[in-house]
């Protein structure tokens, strides 16, 4: 491949051994992403469009993996069943749980950031390693442990009736926090919430995160605070010490320097952090998979999750991948807007660009795996 | 501010930051002391740190070394060692060719190259569990070692972190090498890779983590028992596939077990999971 244009060939053999090598270094990556990672998403979006059911191959056509175009992703959205009510279901899911998370996720994270940054504070690094630590380790373990922590009698409700609070029954409780909210005040699916709304009642889609669900969003926000701290952190180190000096002569109160001081000046830091809350919150699978696959009652199914149970467990692997396409555009569309914020222009420093390189490295190294 | 109201400030900030400390360690110091308790403990007593009594069947079911133990802990163990070096080292390897090519080396295609590595980068990992399986079993590899392994061997990730180093290495060093008479390969075994030691040191903390904490792939390229990791072996452990009752001592100690290499590698090279990238220069 030493394809060499005029104006390289004058510096001579030198260059031609560069291109030779350029795609011979390249080899291992080109082959590798494109075996298992290009193609196979090809291949995926092909089935995506037949009813292949796992027998025989998925590209011989006939009775096992018939050819019906768009079909299974219009089923998706416009025909009854089951296959609509369940991933209209996880959409909503997947929706409150986005909403509960990131707002708190980053929120802790700031405020975490802002007392560790603390001038006069002893043993940073002790509470920042202690906050950082989740991060890093498996989510299946972290999954396994939140499950013990959370059973019926387990140690969260052994705190909460420390305090005389009847813990519910985490794992089995389907009922949504807005709707246990609203029960409270007297309304319990009126009539003005029977409005179908692609299939789903206006009442269902407003139920709020179910109780099991919360576990998760607490899982999500626990072990993800650590690292979108330390972006804050990065943030907070690069404020100019003259503008912290200025605002103390002043004599602007601590709130109002916060507000109006810096927050204005790491807004770039904190989109960041929410694009990249946004982005690994509609991935979440494994603590799913961990602690109920769905139960109870569909309201820990996300997308993700459910797109694996109708290919791998239901056998409908048309209907699955195109679950699985509908998820990849909303991340990547969500990708791209986070690119497109982070571009170099916008006043983001070097290190938090640096610093969220890193982050992203390590959630893909976590979340995705492999060619991510 | 007067000095008292700052140390009522500082005072405060301990109070939160220990609050939090606390419920941020727990989870694991609980781990600890579950893995230690008899089953009948871990039930009654769930929040205390000291077992009572002291028990350590559990960790001996882990080690085989009961009678009764149909849980292959050893087994999973075994393979998550042996597929998180061999991927760690190979990961580390291509990545860091590609990344300098990717910089360095002057061919046609590399901008195209280089934007294909930023588009693979923003693909989601839960939308390729079906895209694997497909070409794993297309290629006839399912349940085996390479099914497992070979995928995971390059990512984009890291061949962008590497890219990003060499970009920001100044190339008079190898310049010389070069004008010396070394060839491209030698120039990047022998004089290149030991300047990007602190590149590799992170690419390295990032694969180890990486390969020893994946799931989903794992849980697509394979099926039988004899190819669990610890973290797909724990998964199933936990979905009660494997013998009854909550076992939850059992379940703490395995979850132990996948949590303490990361651990280990976490508090020895905290500088680079913390800051050292930064050290080493991953320019944005």
């Amino acid at each position: 491949m030493a394809t060499i244009d005029g104006s390289r060939r004058a510096s001579g053999g030198i260059r031609g051994r560069e291109a030779i090598a350029g795609w011979v270094f390249t080899a291992p990556m080109i082959l590798i992403l494109g075996v298992f990672l290009f193609i196979p998403v090809l291949m995926a979006l092909y089935v995506s469009m037949t009813t292949w059911n796992g027998n025989g191959s998925p590209f011989a056509g006939g009775q096992n993996a018939e050819f019906v175009g768009l079909d299974n992703y219009s089923a998706l959205f416009s025909r009854d069943g089951l296959t609509r009510d369940n991933f209209m279901q996880s959409l909503g899911n997947n929706f409150w749980y986005v909403l509960f998370v990131v707002p708190l996720q980053t929120a802790t994270a700031f405020f975490l950031a802002l007392i560790v940054s603390n001038r006069f504070l002893k043993g940073k690094s002790f509470f920042r390693t202690a906050f950082y630590f989740p991060s890093v380790t498996s989510s299946i373990a972290i999954s396994v442990v939140f499950l013990f922590l959370f059973q019926n009698s387990g140690a969260v409700n052994a705190i909460l009736a420390f305090f005389g609070i009847n813990g519910p029954a985490w794992f089995s409780d389907s009922r949504g926090l807005f709707h246990i909210a609203l029960g409270k005040v007297g309304v319990d699916n009126p009539g003005w919430a029977q409005a179908e709304v692609l299939g789903r009642s206006l009442w269902a889609w407003s139920s709020g995160p179910s109780v099991a669900m919360c576990v998760v969003i607490g899982l999500a926000i626990w072990t993800t605070t650590g690292t979108f701290m330390l972006l804050f952190i990065a943030a907070l180190q690069d404020l100019p010490v003259e503008v912290d000096e200025a605002a103390m002569l002043d004599g602007v109160s601590p709130w109002q320097k916060l507000r109006l001081v810096t927050l204005p000046m790491i807004k770039p830091t904190l989109f960041l952090v929410i694009t990249l809350g946004l982005i690994g919150t509609w991935q979440v699978f494994d603590q799913i998979y961990v602690m109920g696959k769905g139960a109870p009652a569909g309201t820990t199914l996300t997308p993700a999750y459910l797109s694996y149970q109708e290919s791998f467990r239901s056998l409908k692997y048309g209907t699955g991948a195109a679950m699985a396409f509908i998820v990849f555009v909303i991340i990547v569309l969500l990708t791209w807007f986070q690119r497109w914020l982070m571009r170099e222009d916008r006043g983001t420093s070097r290190r938090t660009r640096r610093a969220a390189a890193v982050a992203v490295g390590m959630q893909q190294g976590k979340q995705a795996g492999g060619p991510s | 501010m007067t000095r008292r109201a700052a140390g009522w400030k500082l005072f405060g900030g301990y109070a939160v930051l220990l609050l939090f400390a606390a419920i941020y360690l727990y989870p694991f110091l609980i781990q600890i002391a579950t893995s230690f308790k008899t089953d009948a403990q871990a039930s009654s007593d769930p929040l205390a740190l000291v077992p009572n009594p002291f028990d350590v069947t559990t960790w001996q079911r882990i080690f085989g070394l009961t009678e009764d133990s149909p849980v292959p802990i050893v087994r999973w163990l075994t393979n998550s060692v042996f597929i998180t070096i061999v991927v760690t080292a190979a990961r580390v390897f291509f990545d860091s060719l590609a990344g300098y090519a990717l910089s360095r080396l002057r061919f046609r295609g590399r901008g195209f190259l280089f934007a294909a590595v930023l588009a693979v980068m923003s693909v989601p990992g839960v939308a390729l569990l079906i895209p694997k399986f497909l070409m794993v079993t297309y290629l006839g590899i399912y349940d085996t070692y390479a099914a497992m392994i070979l995928p995971l061997v390059v990512d984009a990730a890291g061949v962008f972190i590497m890219k990003q180093f060499f970009d920001s290495v100044p190339v008079s060093v190898e310049e010389a090498a070069r004008i010396d008479g070394a060839g491209v390969f030698r120039t990047f075994w022998s004089v290149v890779l030991p300047m990007a030691k602190p590149a590799l040191i992170t690419l390295t903390i990032l694969s180890f983590q990486g390969s020893w904490n994946e799931f989903t792939h794992f849980l697509v390229t394979t099926q039988d028992a004899d190819h669990k990791t610890l973290v797909t072996g724990l998964a199933s452990l936990a979905s009660g596939e494997l013998g009854a009752g909550s076992q939850f001592p059992l379940k703490m100690g395995a979850a132990l077990l996948t949590t303490i290499p990361v651990a280990i590698l976490f508090f020895c090279f905290q500088r680079y999971f913390v800051r050292g990238a930064n050290e080493g220069g991953v320019k944005g």
